[in-house]
């Protein structure tokens, strides 16, 4: 697939904002909003230190408009690594590298997706077109947070853009495909959410005995796929034994 | 085997240890100690890692017993009453429990988490290299979840060494220190201004993830913007009703509030020690300030093992006094026996 925004050159693009977060991390900052330019920069400077490590960086968690680097303030100061981050930011540019490209099977609506016909109803269509114009997205990992797994993607049609709930569920099944605001996700543990629930998968994000624990990776692409209650308990049960049930489609 | 069995606990109390970054990428929340020099000086004392596992113990009470031998413990952190079988036990000092007897803790004064260290440490099986509790991810071991009475801590059998006190530094009875941001631009001069000047409080809905703030209210220049991005310890945020949270280590990976500033590495086990409803401030210093003194702060933990003493070599032991006098035992200043700590034989 062609990325525009491999053709970006690097001299248009302005350098990111470094802030403290306190002493032993800083957040680059490409965007004060979420904006899905910002988060392929974001990623490209997160594979670049990962290519290019610098001494001191003991971990990196990609957002979307955001690269938090955790560091030692034992082995190098801010201004130190913030030189360093800079120089490496102008690499980074957000070219079209190869992504995974994982297929996650979801059972909507019923009492898998609760909220599927609300949200139809909210749109003034079906939940048939809404089940459709959801498998139809070509989404990519934004970020990973809040709970282990927690995937937001980005690419959701506008269509679908929907303000969150007034009243967040304080509880909410493990594998809910949901949207809140302009983006989707996939949620692996049961947990709060303040989103809009279309369905369940049986795939975990994360699961602690298997290799790897965590499946899916920041800049990965996703395409869901429609399938039956049926399907879905039988698919629950692999799960639960270690299948990924999420297929790599390319990678 | 030994162990060491939850008699009774109150809530708020787990096993934690220098916790498990390196998976915040996948949503995964470090956790650990509230306090790690707290955990590193009851550690230190039994002779384990600095950050090995030990129960962190939540504001109340709690009790211990060492079943299958003796078993050798150590306490630090927030004071409180702790006696043996009737014997009291300073903080900051090892002691050894014979088969059978009880320690016994009363509730945290002056602070919130107390730390006891097992010698031999505590056996489970660590995820991601730690075996910090962490609830909500159904992470740590033995137990994934807070203790109960009735759990059982599996350790070695006591060795049978010297009983030992730790000469730390005396906390310091000053402002919160903060370096401001990452998104201290998010709010007007009036109200960072509120933030630093003001008096605030721990709300006593805190838990590990955050500690709410109770204070004046701190307005955002602009109330809609809601960003997302990373968290670290200490994070302060600031949500839309103004009352900031203190991201502590269960905080989520990534948070949606502007940021006004962040508690520096050296002051994070002090204010997690801040007990709900006494009145603190915050200072800022530069990110240059903050990071001399974490370089101090680890150098501290380091030299914790030099700072060991001989339990009966340490002429007046101000805090054995106190918490025998607080136990309501007859103490005589210039009577050693009623103050200094019995050392039973181990085994």
């Amino acid at each position: 697939m062609r990325d525009e925004s491999a053709y970006i050159m690097a001299e248009t693009l302005s350098p990111p904002r470094l802030l403290p977060s306190g002493d032993s991390a800083i957040t680059v900052e490409f965007s004060r909003t979420i904006d899905d330019a910002a988060n392929r920069r974001v990623l490209a400077l997160d594979r670049v230190i990962s290519a290019e490590p610098i001494e001191g960086i003991t971990e990196t968690v990609p957002t979307y408009r955001s690269l938090l680097v955790h560091y030692d303030p034992v082995r190098i100061g801010f201004d130190a690594l913030g030189e360093q981050l800079l120089a490496r930011a102008a690499k980074a540019l957000p070219t079209a590298v190869r992504t995974r490209r994982w297929r996650i099977p979801v059972a909507y609506g019923g009492e898998h997706g609760i909220d599927l016909e609300d949200v139809a109803k909210a749109l003034n269509t079906t939940p048939d077109d809404i089940v459709g114009r959801h498998v139809a997205g070509d989404y990519r990992v934004a970020m990973i947070g809040f709970t282990p797994g927690w995937s937001y993607l980005s690419g959701l049609e506008e269509f679908l853009h929907m303000p969150r709930r007034q009243d967040p569920r304080l509880l909410t099944p493990a594998g809910t495909i949901s949207i809140g605001g302009i983006q989707t996700g996939v949620q692996c543990l049961a947990g709060p959410s303040g989103w809009h629930l279309l369905g369940r998968t049986a795939v975990r994000t994360y699961q602690l005995h298997r290799d790897p624990t965590f499946l899916l990776e920041p800049g990965d692409a996703i395409t869901f796929t429609a399938v039956d209650a049926k399907t879905f308990a039988e698919q629950d049960r692999a799960a639960e034994a270690g299948e990924f049930i999420a297929e790599l489609v390319s990678s | 085997m030994s162990k060491l069995v939850v008699t009774s606990i109150g809530p708020a109390s787990s096993v934690q240890d220098g916790g498990r970054p390196g998976s915040q990428r996948y949503g995964l929340t470090p956790s650990g100690a509230m306090d790690r020099l707290a955990l590193a000086a009851a550690n230190t004392l039994v002779g384990n890692e600095l950050l090995a596992a030990a129960v962190e113990i939540g504001p109340f009470s709690a009790a211990f017993t060492a079943r299958g031998s003796a078993v050798r413990v150590a306490l630090a952190g927030a004071p409180r009453n702790a006696d043996i079988g009737g014997r009291a036990v300073a903080f900051d000092t090892s002691a050894t429990l014979a088969e059978g007897e009880t320690l016994n803790l009363g509730f945290a004064r002056g602070g919130s988490f107390s730390y006891l260290a097992i010698e031999g440490g505590i056996a489970g099986e660590p995820m991601f290299g730690s075996l910090a509790v962490n609830a909500r991810a159904g992470l740590g071991s033995p137990y994934p979840r807070p203790l109960q009475s009735g759990d059982e801590l599996k350790t070695q059998p006591a060795s049978g060494a010297a009983e030992r006190r730790i000469d730390l530094p005396a906390p310091a009875d000053a402002p919160i220190r903060i370096v401001l941001g990452p998104q201290d631009d998010e709010f007007a001069e009036e109200g960072k201004k509120l933030f630093l000047e003001s008096e605030w409080k721990i709300s006593a809905t805190s838990d590990r993830m955050g500690y709410r703030l109770e204070g004046p209210v701190i307005k955002h220049l602009d109330g809609h913007n809601i960003v997302s991005d990373g968290t670290v310890n200490g994070s302060i945020q600031v949500p839309g009703n103004g009352q900031p949270i203190v991201l502590m280590p269960d905080r989520g990976t990534s948070g949606g509030y502007p940021k006004i500033a962040t508690v520096i590495t050296a002051d994070f086990g002090r204010f997690a020690q801040i007990s709900a409803g006494r009145p603190f401030r915050f200072r800022a210093v530069t990110v240059t300030e903050a990071q001399a003194e974490a370089r101090k702060f680890w150098e501290l933990l380091r030299s914790l093992p030099d700072r060991l003493r001989g339990i009966e070599d340490f002429g007046l032991n101000i805090e054995a006094l106190r918490d025998a006098n607080v136990a309501g035992q007859a103490v005589s200043a210039v009577d050693a026996a009623t103050w200094q700590v019995a050392v039973p034989a181990p085994g």
